[in-house]
């Protein structure tokens, strides 16, 4: 018989809402849908892990998000992440690249390769990757707003290294949706936008198959304010949105489902965030099979990247963000990820430097390495907490899924504005929370200590390196064959407005060298450009 | 009288998190708020400012193009005739740029972490 009171438990609840009890037996599993959805790894509904083996057959790809200055310095960060072990690229595109501006606009100027590599025109995009065994080391391009053309230029810069497109792999991020709510790089209004999504996904279904065009994030919501189970509401009906789209314009759901992918945040509680990923993939399984009736099991799969954790981590004493990333690298590994990526300790003050993004690096291989939880797959399949969690966060999910369906569905809330106030909203109340203590954050707002500033080493910014990419520009601009150029961006155009597929245009456009600014100038043309709903 | 505040995304950045929760806390705080939206222009932020009659100017760049952008913005608000408006600044702004933006008349800097309860307190004690 206990003599504990119920008074004097002290109440514990998880940022989704859900009430965490001190002890969980299988009883509860019982109360909350049983044992039934568990299944077995590599098995519909994939609730523990979409591989029969995980990790022991293949450890989770390592992929760093990085690139800054010009091609030719991000194409060095490159080359020494993968001899430090790194696996996989994970391309960061400067600000005026990412909204489809010339490294020669005046808009641009004061932002050319800032928090990105800056790419002009195909020319870049082959510095980038020389010497790189795009085979071996597959790349995720960050790109969204201006995701047709660098999708292209990829997929041009692989074709005249002499890949075959039907066999090359790789991933863009290309979410737009979540652009309008979090981050920010939109371009085009909401739905000539999804319907770029749809081109690209299109195209790759019948050019590409090997190729990710979609990650679906979670990620930028969550960071942006949103709850866990929110993040991975909004992240599925961001995803059934290009899916009804692509539907709607006469594709079989198994001809791209099984291409798109997910990208998802860590940082929170660690049970909640582990049995997020749980209730999430077999909540995807479930919605493509049994929703979109696809027939080939590899539809049903939710592929991801997990990690990041930027929202989680401080300015405050900052080395003890290392010792976060690390609890972040471990939940995203028992959470069955095939990907992951930290933010690095120095990442709130500045592109990393290479000691913070070699200790990010090493703290995902010493999860590999050393940790032993690589051996065995979900080895917390089973815990009563966790498949109680798993359970309960699954109706969690849905009551958000629910919720913006009251907006009037995922594309009308976000082009009103609702879906923006919202995740404004929770980040407000999270600030208040940390503030008051509600949510404990050691060295901020506990355990704090009397420090100076601290003293981060900053990555450089070059100005000669920008200086020099103008210079190739003009240089460009100048020995390009102009006619071809300007045939090539007509092309475009007609494309985008008689609502043909953009993408043979735009590959044939930077195959001649067209620019970013100049491909992305003509779609808005004919597309339009969004203008911001400011709601609070 | 209200204090009116206008809370500007400069530049590029899409980064509107922070500047969200500081136009938030300024309203339950009873501040008067004028948020811009995302990549405004110099030029822009101040032809607001004078529409809006505001009196304080805050806007948020966390892209690292501070400098540059903000030499910019001064110029253009002190051509709009806002020099005596208090000006701020919050984002990620190391701290060896910060004596520079003083000198621009960047009176109130809030990097990255600061608290809302800061920025409130400034506008208090300084807005004209």
């Amino acid at each position: 018989m206990s003599r504990e009171k119920k008074s004097d438990v002290r109440p514990a609840k998880l940022e989704s809402g859900l009430d965490v009890q001190a002890v969980y037996g299988p009883e509860d599993v019982e109360r909350t849908g049983g044992w039934d959805s568990i299944g077995k790894p590599g098995e519909y509904p994939f609730t523990r892990g979409i591989h029969p083996l995980m990790y022991r057959k293949r450890p989770f790809t390592m992929r760093q998000y990085s690139g800054f200055g010009t091609a030719r310095e991000t194409n060095e960060r490159f080359r020494w992440l993968i001899a430090n072990g790194q696996t996989g690229l994970n391309v960061a595109f400067d600000l005026p690249t990412q909204i489809g501006l010339d490294s020669d606009a005046p808009m641009a100027e004061a932002e050319v390769g800032r928090v990105g590599m800056v790419v002009d025109s195909l020319l870049d995009m082959e510095e980038a990757f020389e010497g790189i065994d795009l085979e071996r080391i597959t790349a995720s391009l960050t790109i969204n707003g201006s995701a047709v053309v660098l999708m292209a230029m990829y997929f041009a810069m692989a074709r005249k290294r002499g890949h075959d497109l039907s066999t090359l792999r790789g991933t863009a991020q290309n979410d737009i949706l979540k652009e309008y709510v979090a981050r920010g790089t939109w371009v085009f209004p909401v739905e000539p936008s999804i319907r770029l999504v749809g081109d690209t996904i299109e195209f790759c279904a019948q050019h590409l198959p090997k190729y990710s065009p979609v990650s679906v994030c979670g990620y930028h919501i969550r960071e942006s304010g949103a709850l866990p189970h929110e993040e991975m509401a909004y992240g599925f009906l961001i995803a059934r949105a290009y899916m009804d789209h692509v539907i709607s314009r006469g594709l079989a759901v198994d001809e791209f489902a099984s291409r798109l992918s997910f990208n998802f945040d860590i940082h929170g509680n660690f049970l909640e965030q582990i049995a997020k990923f749980r209730a999430g993939r077999r909540m995807w399984a479930r919605c493509v099979k049994e929703e979109y009736g696809a027939k080939d099991p590899r539809s049903t799969v939710l592929r991801m990247i997990a990690g990041g954790g930027g929202g989680g981590l401080a300015i405050e004493q900052p080395e003890l963000n290392i010792v976060r990333t690390a609890y972040y690298a471990l939940a995203s590994a028992l959470s069955g990820t095939q990907t992951m990526a930290l933010c690095s300790y120095d990442e709130a003050y500045t592109i990393p430097t290479e000691k913070a993004a070699r200790i990010t690096l090493r703290t995902m291989q010493i999860v590999i390495e050393e940790t032993g939880i690589c051996d065995t797959v979900d080895p917390l399949g089973g815990s009563w907490a966790v498949e109680t969690l798993t359970n309960e966060m699954e109706n969690k999910i849905r009551e958000a899924m629910a919720e913006v369906e009251h907006w009037g569905g995922i594309v009308q809330a976000i082009s009103e504005g609702h879906l923006q106030a919202h995740v404004s909203r929770r980040a407000h109340e999270r600030e208040k929370a940390i503030r008051s203590g509600e949510i404990r954050k050691v060295g901020v707002n506990c355990y704090r200590i009397e420090e100076e500033e601290p003293a981060v080493e900053l990555h450089p910014w070059r100005p000669e390196e920008v200086d020099r990419a103008r210079q190739r520009l003009a240089g460009l601009r100048n020995e390009r064959n102009g006619a071809r150029v300007r045939q090539t961006l007509d092309r475009v155009r007609t494309a985008a407005s008689s609502g043909e597929n953009v993408m043979p245009a735009v590959m044939d456009a930077v195959e001649a060298y067209a620019t970013v600014g100049e491909v992305m100038g003509a779609l808005k043309a004919e597309l339009g450009t969004f203008s911001e709903p400011v709601r609070f | 009288m209200t204090t009116r505040v206008l809370v500007g995304k400069l530049g590029l950045d899409g980064h509107d998190v922070g500047a969200k929760v500081v136009c938030r806390s300024l309203m339950e705080r009873g501040f008067e708020v004028i948020y811009t939206g995302l990549r405004r222009s110099p030029e822009q932020i101040a032809a607001t400012a004078l529409e809006e009659d505001v009196d304080v100017v805050g806007v948020s760049i966390l892209s690292g193009a501070h400098v540059p952008l903000l030499e910019k913005l001064a110029r253009a608000l002190n051509d709009a005739g806002l020099r005596d408006k208090l000006w701020l600044v919050g984002g990620v702004i190391p701290k060896g740029d910060r004596e520079t933006l003083r000198e621009l008349g960047f009176s109130g800097i809030f990097p990255a972490g600061s608290s809302p309860d800061a920025v409130a307190a400034f506008i208090r004690e300084n807005a004209p």
